[in-house]
């Protein structure tokens, strides 16, 4: 556990570093209480912007990870599309350093992250289309350990969570899988014994 | 109380401002059939709050209201996800979102089949989620099952968790040795606590009475036995790895259970097959020269025993106290996932103080006008329509029985809202008449005296949860009885 601890810290870490996820347990403010914003909120990121046109927290945390107030750098931008659960294309401009589950919930495409980044479900899983999916780092084996609980698991399988785009992504295309109506999601039927 | 803010003016009949009372008059006498539709859940589990989610998300007109027996909401993420597994437990702030939003309000306190029937919220609401989950769990049925030392795993993970009606269970772990039947994933949690070291517990949300317990805990051997073989374990690889990085312990396994995996392993799916592969290489490779110093470090065992049923709980000479366990030894018939245990007629003898009977939860009937299928427990359904009653759904494990994790219960969840959500949109769910939901129901409610809880009430017992918890280091120390959670939300 505490080894699983150790990665877990160290992956929530490289992910706040690349501004992917606000971390509001170590911000300053939330321990004076005098951030105002709701860390439950899901909407709520566009706040931390304006909280910090004052301060400059070191950290970095507090920073929005949606589209910077300054101009956009072409080089930053990462075009994505997103192919929701009835087949609909939805394209979305990204920056270098965006996390796709939260790019997906700040475009309103229902894809779920029940324990919020932290390699404890696969309610992200997504499909990598096949042009980008090798570019992708391997997975961690606590991410593969998730992806096997996934229902419809197939070769290209991902947990949105842990995709963090990079200039070569450009173009990558992630479909949510389809929810089945079955008795299982995977029309997987257990045998009694 | 909660409610959609009623009004008590001074000789006056209770009105409701806004727009349920304007939608009335516009309704009334017409056929009108964009009445405002009104859903209740029953259960505030993960079920519940994921099928308020996705009726919320796809209908921009229904309210929904989702009632609960305790006065805390979030059922087994709170109760069941295991006090070292808090990331799990992260689903709880989607949940808070769909509780705050303005077309959604959570009635805890209140016990449906109890202090309000299914036939009233019928009345009451156009239609009627059952996602009560399950309370129960399967026994044994074996001889000894009543002793002193025996528990199922519903009620020693409700006791560590702080259920209050495991409040009193007080297990007694002055023994060595622990016996688990059953090989899911609440096994595992259940070995995992009885041998975690206090270190990494005590900065958990575990009890505190549990956690004195373990403290005191003389248990250093745990088994956990399953009728079938390490091919058909029912657990997964996240919860295996733990258990194999378990700090301070080590593992024991019966070589011989593994013979002929190896050879079974290159047909089996990859989830499987990384499970397995695992599983192998803890009960049979050698260990390096760091590991077998970890090993000869470690104060603790576990392990898997595989092909035993258990047949008999033995007890002391005054009949009293569990001493033992008699196990039947099985072989398998046919392979894979379909594989039966057949009894050889073998007997083992495990000495043990402590038994836990992990082989599954049940789901209880709620209401006789309820159908419900006493054999498998559960209500039977298509897509989460209710068979043969109208206006009745239901959810999560009460829909597809017992097993699953968060994943499987939000995707059961989403079904069960898109098949509501289809039959509002095709008129099969009549919402051409006006419901008065909570308003009758808080009516019914008051008059019976049971006073529900609101969610800004579950705040407060929250917040008081996590400033008790700060005090010792822990994300929050749970209030225990439902009496000391009412009062704090009374406050």
């Amino acid at each position: 556990m505490a080894a699983a601890a150790a990665v877990r810290s160290s992956m929530g870490l490289t992910l706040r570093l690349s501004r992917a996820i606000p971390d509001c347990s170590s911000c300053p403010l939330n321990r004076l209480k005098s951030c105002g914003v709701n860390p439950q909120s899901r909407g709520s990121f566009e706040s931390f912007r304006t909280m910090n046109r004052h301060l400059q927290t070191s950290i970095g945390l507090c920073h929005s990870e949606e589209g910077s107030s300054n101009a956009e750098d072409p080089e930053d931008v990462v075009n994505v599309v997103y192919i929701d659960r009835s087949g609909q294309r939805i394209p979305v401009k990204a920056k270098v350093g965006d996390n796709v589950l939260y790019l997906a919930h700040k475009h309103g495409i229902d894809l779920e992250g029940a324990c919020e980044a932290s390699l404890a479900c696969s309610t992200c899983h997504v499909y990598v289309n096949a042009e980008h999916f090798d570019k992708l780092p391997d997975p961690a084996e606590r991410e593969d350990d998730m992806l096997d609980m996934a229902p419809m698991l197939q070769e290209n399988s991902r947990l949105g969570c842990q995709i963090i785009l990079t200039p070569e992504l450009d173009g990558i295309e992630l479909t949510l899988p389809k929810i089945t109506r079955n008795f299982y999601v995977d029309g997987h039927v257990p045998k009694p014994h | 109380m909660g409610g959609h803010g009623v009004l008590l003016l001074p000789g006056l009949r209770r009105w409701t401002p806004g727009r349920s009372a304007w939608m009335s008059r516009l309704c009334g006498g017409v056929r009108f059939s964009s009445c405002t539709p009104k859903v209740c859940i029953v259960g505030s589990g993960p079920a519940g709050f994921y099928t308020a989610q996705h009726l919320l998300k796809t209908h921009q007109n229904v309210h929904v209201d989702i009632y609960e027996r305790l006065p805390v909401p979030f059922g087994l993420v709170r109760f069941g996800v295991a006090p070292d597994h808090p990331e799990v437990k992260n689903v709880i702030n989607t949940f808070t979102q769909t509780a705050k939003h303005s077309r959604c309000r959570f009635y805890g306190n209140v016990n449906v089949g109890k202090d309000v029937s299914v036939g009233e919220l019928k009345q009451a609401y156009h239609a009627v989620v059952l996602s009560y989950g399950a309370e129960g769990n399967r026994s044994m049925g074996v001889p000894g099952e009543g002793l002193a030392g025996v528990y199922s795993a519903k009620d020693f993970v409700g006791w560590y968790n702080g259920h209050p009606s495991c409040r009193e269970l007080n297990p007694d772990l002055n023994c060595e040795t622990a016996v688990i039947l059953g090989q899911g994933n609440v096994a595992l949690d259940v070995a995992r606590v009885l041998l975690s070291p206090i270190d990494i517990l005590k900065k958990t949300d575990i009890t505190q009475p549990a956690l004195e317990a373990l403290v005191r805990s003389q248990i250093r051997r745990v088994l956990i036995v399953g009728r079938r073989g390490p091919v058909q374990v029912a657990c997964t690889i996240k919860e295996l790895r733990e258990m194999v990085n378990l700090p301070g312990t080590k593992s024991e396994m019966v070589e011989a259970d593994f013979d002929g995996v190896t050879e079974a392993l290159k047909d089996l799916p990859r989830p499987r097959k990384r499970l397995t592969e695992l599983l192998l290489k803890t009960a049979l490779d050698t260990p390096g020269d760091k590991e077998q110093q970890r090993r000869h470090q470690a104060s603790r065992t576990w392990g898997f025993r595989f092909f035993r049923s258990p047949s008999e709980v033995l007890a002391d000479a005054d009949g009293n106290k569990t001493v033992g366990i008699r196990l039947a030894v099985t072989r398998l018939e046919g392979s894979g996932e379909g594989a039966r245990a057949v009894l050889t007629g073998e007997v083992e003898d495990v000495t043990c103080g402590l038994v836990i009977s992990s082989i599954g939860y049940k789901s209880h009937p709620i209401d006789p006008s309820v159908p419900f299928d006493t054999r498998r427990a559960v209500i039977p359904n298509t897509m989460g329509r209710v068979k043969q009653a109208t206006g009745l759904y239901c959810s999560g494990w009460l829909k597809t029985g017992p097993t699953g994790v968060i994943a499987t219960t939000m995707n059961n969840s989403f079904d069960t809202a898109r098949s509501l959500v289809e039959d509002m949109e095709s008129e099969a769910l009549d919402l051409s008449s006006v419901k008065t939901g909570s308003e009758v129901i808080s009516a019914l409610l008051e008059e019976r005296g049971v006073k529900s809880v609101s969610f800004s009430d579950w705040e407060k017992i929250d917040s008081v949860e996590m400033s008790r918890g700060e005090a010792s280091g822990k994300p929050r120390e749970k209030i225990l009885t439902v009496e000391e959670m009412i009062q704090v939300a009374r406050t």
